[in-house]
């Protein structure tokens, strides 16, 4: 009993951040429809961001985390701007080819300049464990729980409640009738890629603290299990993402307790793989069938 | 016994009764008009033929050589073999490809190849294929499209691609032809056009044909006979000359009190 | 019939010249080893591509698992070879790897299949990372170290071979009935459905024969490279095979040559850049995509029949 909960605190705090990142993903594909490869790579920037900051400037982690998010919002609206602005009329897999050499770029550009090696990530905070009952939990684990929840509530607050989120679902919903009613569809999109970088920022601080090494290709698998974790909940939509993170950071944690470590990434695409077969848009997805 | 018959057949969607108990008959060669207002469930109904989308409850039996033939959960692309090809509302061309491709796609079903055949190049392959192409060029000499072979679909005018879909739909030598608001959008002139091709098309293929259509001259002037669709339901069903006098007909199109 | 023949004549004619032309240069010494590498490279990576390009371009159904069945034709082909180290057992090994190919395709792709566009893409990489994990863990396979020692039999010649055998298998696949059966379900699945075309059918064989020369090109690698481990048949694999398809032109096999082409020597001149070459190659990528987003040739088919009728239509001009 005790450790079916040791491996349910375990993951659901390695959820919440696939969560972080499956919401960039989400935002992002919800409304241009770009599987934006190179999202994994930006939660990479973040964490170099957190590094350096709290190395030089000796920044505190509050301070870490929130300029982060101000660094990799900034960012991903300039990737935007550059690479995939000019491909918004453009066939979708051009964008998609596109989006996977931003993140090439990524991942080389910061391995030319900062070298590939693995970097450990200053510890800003001292690991206390707090145990309840037999249940192990790190004040680490317990953070990136509650900032992730707190993100994502502020999120959701976001995009239901204010005027931004309304453009956003508008233009998600149809780009040309959200236009017609006086809609910035490229702030919109900015807005987007800001949010979901933001997000992704945040992550990326949390992580390197969490596991304490950071480097240019730390982004790669997460980003890719994001994205399933995206698909799987229903792409497009916000609490998919969430609940999408949470199943896949369980599950690659049960599949580690059972001790089939070696085989926890092929659990993760066979049960993404069932659930398509059964719900072809996800968990929470509508399939809409096309009008004859 | 009909050529196809239509008994009891309702699809529901959810809560919503798109299509209801509706019973109909196509004879052999003759020409069938589905009318109705908007939303009326005709659309829903020509998708309930043509196996798009499967009935909840009722039968559609098509007669074969080989005896009666049920149609009910049966694959579109079956339907289509067995003899009942269509057009759509919303044009489906192949709109990449050229319109002789267009049509050579439509033949594909009923003149298979070896794979090995067309892998290896054998000479069978080009023989076929040469047949082929006449027979396509041939069909698309009678709509006046044979200069237009190697055009691509979506670059044909509006007219023109509504006619090809008559085209491609004929080229799977169908019994029955299903005709989806083919006038739409058209001028007075192409309309008259339309109404005599699908005239020559009844008598040349000798082939029944059912269209849902607007546009009520057209409709009155070629159907021998009528089907009203309203609500999901059919309230009328005769020739031009008595739908024109029927009461309920009137009202559904007209609206008012009862 | 004679047109035709001249027409598959003249193709023929030019594998061989182009065949006769590599061996002179290299027996000239105008290619040296690592040309002839770089070659060999372009040639699997022909193979690869035009495989995913049927799958992708022509029956319009977005893959993300290709080297997933790249592995199992590799891995295949190695375990016979390393036992029968003969021409023989490369040709043994081959075919054993697309059959086997083939058959996982098929069983994967008759589920799947159904899903739709990025769906579709997820759901193969799924599968390539599956079978990628099976490969790691499985004690055939020697885990994660992989396979060694395998014999070099896919020499030069060899590569060279498969690549206009396979070639021509998709070509003519896509210009027969059968290959428009397969465009029609890209152009518009509903109405090839209801035209009679069994849309399932052909998707399913599109996939099982681009799975199936996948196959045949990771059989090549392995007998080239002479070693393989499950890290060489990841997801980025995938993309760089998705890459060549895509920078070429979708549904252009002219196109998959050349973007192959391009890339390879592009490699080729890179080699010198140190860790700067994969920042030179994205920003490549990036911008080709930005300013040729239809891909290097669009559409666009080399046919020596278009180009025999544009000679014999000057020709008359001129005896006008």
């Amino acid at each position: 009993m005790d450790t079916i909960l040791q491996q349910l605190v375990n993951g659901l705090s390695l959820g919440s951040i696939y969560a972080l990142l499956a919401l960039g993903y989400t935002m992002v594909y919800g409304i241009i429809k770009l599987i934006n490869f190179a999202h994994g790579d930006i939660y990479m920037v973040g964490a170099f961001w957190g590094y350096y900051v709290i190395n030089q400037l000796h920044f505190n982690f509050w301070l870490a985390l929130i300029s982060a998010m101000i660094f990799c919002g900034l960012f991903g609206v300039l990737v935007e701007w550059l690479a995939y602005r000019p491909l918004r009329n453009s066939p979708r897999i051009a964008a998609l080819i596109t989006a996977i050499g931003v993140s090439f770029l990524l991942e080389n550009g910061m391995a030319y300049l900062f070298t590939s090696n693995v970097r450990s990530f200053p510890q800003v905070m001292h690991v206390v464990r707090y145990h309840l009952g037999g249940v192990s939990i790190s004040n680490i684990q317990l953070l990136i729980l509650v900032v992730s929840i707190v993100l994502m509530v502020l999120l959701q607050l976001i995009v239901r409640k204010t005027k931004m989120g309304k453009a956003m679902r508008a233009v998600s919903v149809d780009p040309e009738a959200a236009q017609l009613i006086g809609i910035n569809i490229d702030h919109t999109i900015s807005f987007t890629f800001a949010l979901g970088s933001a997000l992704a920022g945040a992550a990326g601080v949390m992580i390197g603290l969490y596991y304490n090494s950071i480097d240019p290709l730390m982004g790669m698998t997460p980003g890719i299990k994001a994205f399933v974790a995206a698909v799987l909940g229903g792409i497009g939509l916000i609490p998919g993402a969430a609940i999408g993170g949470f199943v896949i950071g369980l599950l690659e944690t049960i599949m580690q307790a059972l001790g089939f470590s070696a085989f926890k990434d092929a659990a993760v695409y066979a049960v993404l793989i069932i659930i398509l077969l059964i719900k072809p848009a996800g968990i929470l997805g509508k399939k809409i069938k096309e009008k004859v | 016994m009909s050529l196809l018959d239509v008994k009891e057949v309702t699809k529901t969607f959810g809560g919503l009764t798109a299509v209801s108990d509706v019973t109909m008959h196509l004879e052999e060669n003759e020409l069938v008009a589905l009318i109705g207002p908007n939303g009326a469930g005709k659309t829903t109904l020509f998708n309930l033929l043509t196996g798009v989308i499967t009935p909840t409850e009722g039968v559609i039996a098509l007669q074969t050589d080989n005896g009666l033939q049920t149609l009910n959960k049966v694959k579109p692309y079956k339907v289509a073999q067995a003899g009942l090809a269509r057009t759509f509302q919303n044009i489906r061309l192949f709109k990449e490809l050229t319109v002789l491709d267009n049509v050579l796609i439509a033949m594909t079903a009923k003149n298979k190849e070896g794979f090995l055949e067309s892998i290896f190049r054998l000479p069978s392959f080009y023989r076929k294929e040469e047949a082929l192409k006449q027979q396509a060029v041939d069909l698309l000499k009678i709509f006046g499209m044979e200069d237009q072979l190697d055009v691509l679909a979506s670059n044909l005018p509006y007219g023109a691609q509504r006619r090809l879909e008559i085209v491609r739909a004929l080229a799977t030598k169908p019994k029955i032809l299903f005709l989806d608001e083919p006038a739409a959008g058209m001028n007075p002139e192409e309309t008259a056009d339309l109404t005599r091709l699908i005239r020559q098309i009844q008598n040349d293929f000798h082939i029944t044909v059912l269209l849902i259509e607007h546009d009520m001259s057209l409709v009155m002037d070629i159907a021998q006979r009528i089907y009203v669709l309203e609500y999901g339901k059919l309230i009328a069903e005769g020739t031009p000359a008595e739908i024109q006098q029927n009461k309920r007909v009137i009202q559904a199109y007209l609206g008012g009190d009862d | 019939m004679k047109k035709n023949l001249k027409y598959n004549l003249t193709w023929l004619v030019l594998m061989v010249v182009g065949f006769v032309l590599i061996n002179v240069l290299e027996f000239g010494g105008i290619i040296d080893a690592l040309g002839e590498q770089t070659l060999v490279t372009i040639g699997i990576n022909i193979i690869l591509a035009t495989g995913l390009n049927l799958i992708i371009g022509f029956s319009g159904q977005f893959s993300l698992g290709h080297a997933g069945f790249m592995a199992i034709g590799a891995y295949v082909c190695a375990l016979i070879t390393t036992s029968i180290a003969t021409p023989m057992g490369m040709v043994i090994g081959m075919i054993a790897g697309a059959a086997v190919s083939a058959l996982v395709a098929l069983i994967v792709g008759i589920p799947t299949l159904r899903l739709d566009g990025d769906y579709l893409a997820i759901a193969t990489m799924g599968v390539a990372e599956i079978i990628r994990i099976i490969l790691n863990n499985l004690k055939i396979t020697n885990g994660p170290a992989g396979l060694y020692n395998i014999p070099l039999l896919a020499t030069w010649p060899v590569v060279y071979i498969m690549v206009c055998l396979t070639t021509l298998l998709i070509v003519n696949l896509i210009h027969s009935r059968d290959g428009r059966a397969i465009m029609s379900v890209r152009e518009n699945e509903i109405a090839s459905e209801s035209m009679g075309v069994n849309t399932t059918k052909w998707k399913v064989i599109a996939f099982v024969v681009g799975a199936a020369t996948a196959a045949i090109g990771g059989a090549l690698h392995a007998n080239y490279i002479q070693t393989i481990a499950p890290t060489d048949f990841g997801i980025m694999n995938s993309i760089n095979i998705l890459i060549i398809v895509v920078l070429g032109g979708i549904g252009s096999i002219t196109g998959t040559f050349v973007a192959a082409a391009v890339l390879g020597v592009l490699d080729l001149v890179l080699q010198n850049f140190g860790t700067l070459r994969m920042v030179i190659y994205s920003l490549a990528l990036i911008l080709l995509m930005v300013f040729k987003p239809s891909g290097l040739l669009g559409t666009r088919e080399l046919s020596i029949r278009k180009i025999f009728n544009k000679f014999g239509h000057s020709k008359q001009k001129g005896d006008a």
